[in-house]
């Protein structure tokens, strides 16, 4: 079963990737990023969500509702403006769920 | 440690070592359970960050590209180069199970008319620094399937292991030890009933014995 990749981010960020087959959905925004993650969620359209670490970080909420379920899987990535790190903290606070402290990413 | 509101009967007794056994065979299990999700969870999330960071970099030096590229042409021709892509991609989705943990599996699926065609534009009006970010772009695709993959995985098996360390800890620090002092408690009422019965007994055996011999006027 085939699904599509989307990526939501703000329009600088975006744009290369549509070149690359993913469908883009441009939030400049990140106050709106909410409620565009649940209209591209809503039909199950979308297997793989990348989302710009603004935009990410401002959907949190609505990002919950998808943790439980293998897809869709949605993917922070650095924007244009830089890498500010959420992509590691996320990775940090699986391991303090799992093992009840962070023991691998805190040097 | 409080124990079960239960009657003390040999009855019930029976029952809750039986519960018991079953608690401490499922604790068991589950703490197998745990340390293997464990195991599996601690190598993925080491492969996840690796490959975090190789990703991360990647795409740095694709927007680097892209910046580059926009500086050389006007946004009006970069926007409408990029505009209709030729390709599709998409992915296959398949499922893993981990320790009872469905995980995805992602396979790339791309449709591209010509294969090996990424280029959504022609070259004569775009500049080169837009073809090196739309196939570094394109380079990356797989790990950043890749990275999707194992990033819902960790995401998945990390709520999986927490709710297996609650149930551990639950049968280990509070099931278990009420079983156990539930069934301590029955046994010893059960030994007191039976001591109290076998008192009133010897008691009235002494009685009828006495009514019918007469010991105490005897002596």
């Amino acid at each position: 079963m085939a699904k599509s990749i989307a990526i939501i981010g703000d329009g600088e960020s975006v744009k290369g990737f549509g070149a690359v087959g993913m469908d883009m959905f441009i939030c400049d925004d990140p106050l709106s990023s909410p409620q565009l993650l649940k209209q591209i969620t809503e039909n199950d359209y979308y297997a793989i969500i990348y989302m710009t670490e603004e935009v990410f970080e401002a959907s949190a909420r609505e990002r919950e509702k998808h943790a439980e379920k293998p897809v869709p899987a949605i993917i922070p990535i650095p924007g244009v403006r830089g890498n500010t790190g959420v992509g590691i903290r996320r990775l940090s606070r699986f391991v303090e769920q799992a093992v009840g402290s962070d023991i691998l990413f805190k040097n | 440690m409080d124990i079960m509101n239960v009657n003390p009967t040999r009855m019930q007794m029976t029952k809750l070592k039986k519960q018991l056994v079953t608690a401490k065979r499922g604790h068991k299990m589950l703490k197998d359970k745990r340390d293997e999700l464990m195991r599996q969870f601690i190598e993925l999330v080491q492969e996840n960050r690796r490959l975090r960071e190789k990703v991360e970099k990647e795409l740095e030096i694709c927007s680097g590209h892209f910046v580059n590229a926009s500086a050389v042409m006007s946004k009006k021709s970069l926007d409408s180069s990029l505009m209709a892509s030729k390709q599709q991609t998409g992915v296959d989705i398949g499922s893993k199970n981990i320790m009872s943990v469905d995980v995805p599996v992602f396979s790339a699926v791309s449709e591209s008319p010509e294969k090996g065609d990424i280029f959504p534009y022609g070259f004569a009006f775009t500049s080169f620094e837009l073809d090196d970010a739309v196939s570094s772009l394109n380079e990356l695709m797989p790990d950043l399937i890749r990275l999707a993959e194992i990033e819902k995985s960790c995401e998945l098996m990390a709520a999986e292991i927490e709710r297996t360390r609650r149930r551990v800890n639950s049968l280990e620090h509070v099931m278990i030890p009420r079983y156990e002092a539930t069934i301590k408690y029955i046994a010893m009422k059960l030994e007191e009933n039976d001591r109290s019965s076998r008192t009133r007994l010897m008691k009235v055996k002494d009685m009828l014995l006495e009514k019918a011999h007469h010991y105490s006027q005897k002596k």
